[in-house]
């Protein structure tokens, strides 16, 4: 793998080809947050945080840091007002969702985020997809995935399939960023006894 | 039928399609599209033949069932060759009379011919009728004069010597450049220039290259996808093979909406023609090049009409946006290079390729080539397909072509671009339509949809509406598209019910913003334009509805009373008799009141108030007058 050379906040950081503009900033050890990434899936571009801007002056666009591969002489920036402004908003989405979900208090406080600035919806899944993915990708199981789309979309439990092997991995939990997960699971354990 | 095997072949072929074809004998063509099928045609259609039979004409009269003439609200539509006499909104009790004057007789029948609402003259043939007069049909023309499911008749036409004639005599960089010369620009969506996309797939490296053609149609009311296909299928596989040729694929992709039974069989019955006549399979035209074609039923929503969900729906998965940055054309469907191109702009490039880019750049602007079609739709006097150049004003298309607003209303704004499009407003309908014209005014081509919005439309409800319907097709898979758009709907709603605050417009931006710059695909992207575009020029709208709580447009059904001005009412009873809801107080030689309460606000008093009196009003912004006192109620003799 050969080497690559970019700019990611002022700083010139080394990456190897391949990686995400996200990765080699990790490598660098510059922080960018993010939802639905995870090191061991494939990358999703669900949650839109990581987002970060290339280039610069009038030709800048904003691209997720999750999917968009390093390139050599790259000039990335991650927080600006127009980032720090949009990722606030995609916060306060979710606090719509999930009000008291710690990792979401804990990017508010860092972005200012206002925990009622929109009105409250029923369900506290984020849709970050991890426990899906894991289950498929890593377990490749496919015990819960994503029923139908757009503002109704949510994870369901495949009955057949968690009765035989939800109860002894769980290993999905953890990786929930609210507590959708496990109500969801429960529920489904409720309906199916 | 043995295949065609050369050029030599293919021109003896024609030319003796020609020759059996006998110029004066009648032919009565009638147009069979779904849109038509739906108004009776298929009727008309058996009526006709039975007819024909009937009074013995079988031998001298023929007929010839088209794909749709774009003017469906006139459908079905009839005309009689040669002559080309037109009749519009046939009935099957038309036919007889049809057969035995115009046919037989060639003596025209009045009461059949479309009647200019200006003039009040009668119109004999389609091409003078003002509707048809100012279009220019390039793409959309031979939908008026061949059988979709006959090849023969595509060939009598021309068909496949674009084809014949690049393979044979041009270089697929050639071909390739020609395209590029055209600045052919896609007609699906997003303008892009198709040269330069298949310039891209043909240099990328990859096992096997693909050409898709979208067929999805997901806008609302949009339908010129549907009528080529239907009505000209041969001209798309055409333009599809030439793609093939220039960038070097051999299997090709159309994917369908399941909405489309018509198109589907004509599209299958045109891939099996042109099979067996040797322009698609194997060793096309003898030259030994080879191309298939494969059809897709895409059963999915809107969204399976983005390019990267639509190469996973055709994968065989579920049809979600990817979220790469590699463009499709260098890895697409199977990670191979793949060029996906709109139906319309497939048909367009037989047309470069016979015709030569220079004859294509003449027509259009500077940064839009050839024509369009539009469906135009709304308040508008003739509703149906319209292809015109590009550049073409707004004007021309909405008063000259499509008769302008009906009922004697005004005009206020143009909604183009399909959902994710903008309204543009009366003070620029001089703007030539094109693609880079139209989203400098906050709109955009899309696929060539166009609303007409008369007076009576509250444009903050437009907003609600297309932003409702984008809401529900979104995929769900990103944060500022599903959750953005969620809350964008919710506060749209809140301010045409009369619950907006202040402070809704910047939080509206906000969300904008973040959808527009933060989106996963396209849709959540543009889906902001509705409110966007809308609030630009109609700003004024939503202050009346936040801080006065008052539609403007007297639409908004939380936002408006009716009201019975008792100087104006008579005391008929019309309203009362009418009423749904048994919210009118009032009897005979009273006047009438509303019960507020009890009012659903449906508007039956409203329409049901004769004119003369027009008693009934709808008040917004203002507090209902308190009723006249019972003992008041009696009406005197009239003043
Ligand atoms: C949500 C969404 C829906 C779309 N639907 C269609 C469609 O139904 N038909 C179409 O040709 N293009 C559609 N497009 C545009 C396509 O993504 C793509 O740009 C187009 O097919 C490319 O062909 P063209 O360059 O010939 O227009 C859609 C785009 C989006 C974002
Ligand atoms: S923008 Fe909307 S439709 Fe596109 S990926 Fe995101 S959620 Fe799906
Ligand atoms: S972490 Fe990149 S989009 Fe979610």
């Amino acid at each position: 793998m050969s080497e690559i050379l970019l700019e990611i906040d002022g700083q010139k950081v080394k990456a190897k080809t391949g990686m995400t503009v996200l990765e080699a900033a990790k490598a660098a050890g510059i922080r960018i947050p993010t939802l639905c990434y995870h090191e061991k899936l494939e990358p999703y571009g669900g949650c839109r945080l990581c987002i970060v801007e290339l280039g610069a002056g009038e030709r800048k666009k904003i691209v997720v840091s999750c999917v968009y591969l390093a390139e050599e002489g790259l000039v990335v920036t991650t927080r600006s007002e127009k980032i720090d402004r949009i990722r606030r908003t995609i916060i306060e989405l979710y606090l719509a969702h999930a009000p008291d979900a710690f990792e979401l208090l804990e990017l508010a406080k860092e972005y200012g985020a206002d925990r009622d600035r929109f009105a409250k919806e029923a369900s506290f899944c984020v849709h970050c997809g991890l426990c899906v993915r894991y289950c498929a990708e890593v377990k490749k199981k496919f015990a819960v995935g994503f029923v139908d789309r757009g503002t109704r979309k949510e994870i369901s439990f495949v009955p057949e399939i968690a009765a035989e092997e939800c109860w002894d991995c769980k290993e999905c939990f953890p990786l929930c960023p609210t507590e959708a997960l496990q109500a969801a699971f429960v529920l489904m354990r409720a309906l199916s006894l | 039928m043995a295949k065609i095997n050369s050029p030599v072949e293919l021109e003896e072929f024609r030319k003796a399609i020609l020759n059996r074809r006998d110029p004066d004998k009648s032919c009565i063509t009638l147009c069979s599209g779904s849109a038509c099928n739906a108004s009776g045609s298929a009727a008309v259609a058996r009526c006709l033949e039975e007819e024909i039979e009937k009074q013995g004409l079988s031998e001298s009269v023929e007929i010839r069932k088209t794909g749709c003439h774009g003017f469906c609200e006139r459908g079905p539509i009839i005309v009689n060759n040669p002559g080309g006499v037109c009749y519009l909104q046939i009935q099957p009790e038309d036919v007889p009379e049809i057969i035995s004057e115009t046919a037989k007789e060639k003596r025209v029948i009045d009461r059949l011919l479309y009647t200019d609402p200006e003039s009040g003259e009668k119109i004999t043939h389609e091409g003078d009728i003002p509707f048809y007069k100012n279009q220019q049909r390039m793409v959309f023309g031979p939908n008026l004069s061949i059988d979709p499911k006959s090849i023969d008749d595509y060939l009598a036409i021309d068909g496949y010597a674009a084809l014949s004639k690049a393979l044979t005599g041009m270089s697929d960089i050639e071909v390739l450049e020609e395209v590029k010369k055209s600045n052919l620009r896609g007609r699906g969506g997003g303008g892009f220039p198709a040269g330069q996309k298949w310039e891209g797939s043909r240099n990328a490296a990859g096992e096997a290259k693909y050409v898709i053609v979208n067929a999805d149609e997901g806008d609302p009311g949009a339908y010129m996808d549907r009528a080529i296909l239907e009505g000209n299928p041969h001209s798309i596989l055409e333009g599809l093979t030439l793609g093939a040729y220039a960038i070097g694929a051999h299997e090709g992709y159309v994917y369908v909406r399941q909405e489309y039974p018509l198109a589907v069989e004509n599209l299958l019955l045109a891939i099996e023609k042109a099979e067996e006549y040797g322009f698609l399979g194997k060793n096309i035209l003898g030259t030994g090049f080879d191309f298939k074609v494969i059809v897709h039923q895409g059963a999915g929503a809107f969204v399976c009409g983005e390019s990267t969900a639509l190469m996973t729906a055709l994968e065989g998965r579920v049809g979600e946006p990817r979220p790469k940055y590699v463009r499709s054309n260098i890895k697409g469907l199977w990670n191979q290079p793949s060029v996906l191109n709109n139906v319309e702009t497939w048909a367009n490039v037989p047309l470069i390729i016979n015709k030569g880019a220079d004859w294509f750049t003449q027509f259009g602007t500077e940064g839009s080539k050839g024509t369009k079609i539009f469906s135009l739709v709304g308040k508008i006097t003739n509703t149906g397909l319209v292809e015109v150049p590009m550049g073409t004003t707004l004007k021309d298309i909405i008063y000259k072509i499509g008769g302008g607003i009906p009922g004697g209303k005004k005009f206020k704004a143009v909604q183009t671009g399909g959902p994710s499009g903008g309204c543009i407003p009366e003070n620029l309908l001089d703007l030539e339509v094109g693609f880079d014209e139209l989203t400098k005014a906050g709109s955009m081509m899309g696929s060539g949809g166009m609303i007409v919005l008369d007076e009576d439309t509250c444009m903050v409800d437009v907003a609600r509406y297309f932003i409702e319907f984008l809401t529900d097709e979104s995929c769900g898979k990103c944060t500022p598209c599903r959750e953005g758009l969620r809350q964008m709907l919710r506060i749209l709603t809140n301010i045409t019910e009369g619950r907006g605050q202040e402070g809704d417009l910047e939080l509206l931006e906000t969300l904008a913003e973040t959808a527009t710059e933060a989106a996963l695909c396209a849709l959540g992207k543009s889906a902001p334009n509705p409110f966007l575009s809308t609030l630009r020029y109609f700003r004024d709208e939503y202050v009346a509805h936040i801080e006065e709580k008052r539609c403007p447009a007297l639409s908004c059904k939380e936002l408006i009373n009716f009201y019975i001005d008792p100087e104006k009412c008579r005391g008929c009873g019309s309203c009362l008799r009418k009423c749904p809801a048994d919210a009118i107080i009032g009897g005979k030689k009273l006047i009438h009141i509303v019960d507020q309460d009890k009012c659903t606000k449906c508007g039956t008093c409203f329409d049901a108030c004769p004119d003369k009196f027009a008693a009934v009003t709808k008040l917004s912004g203002v507090p209902v007058p308190a009723a006249v006192p019972e003992e008041e109620r009696t009406i005197k003799k009239s003043k």
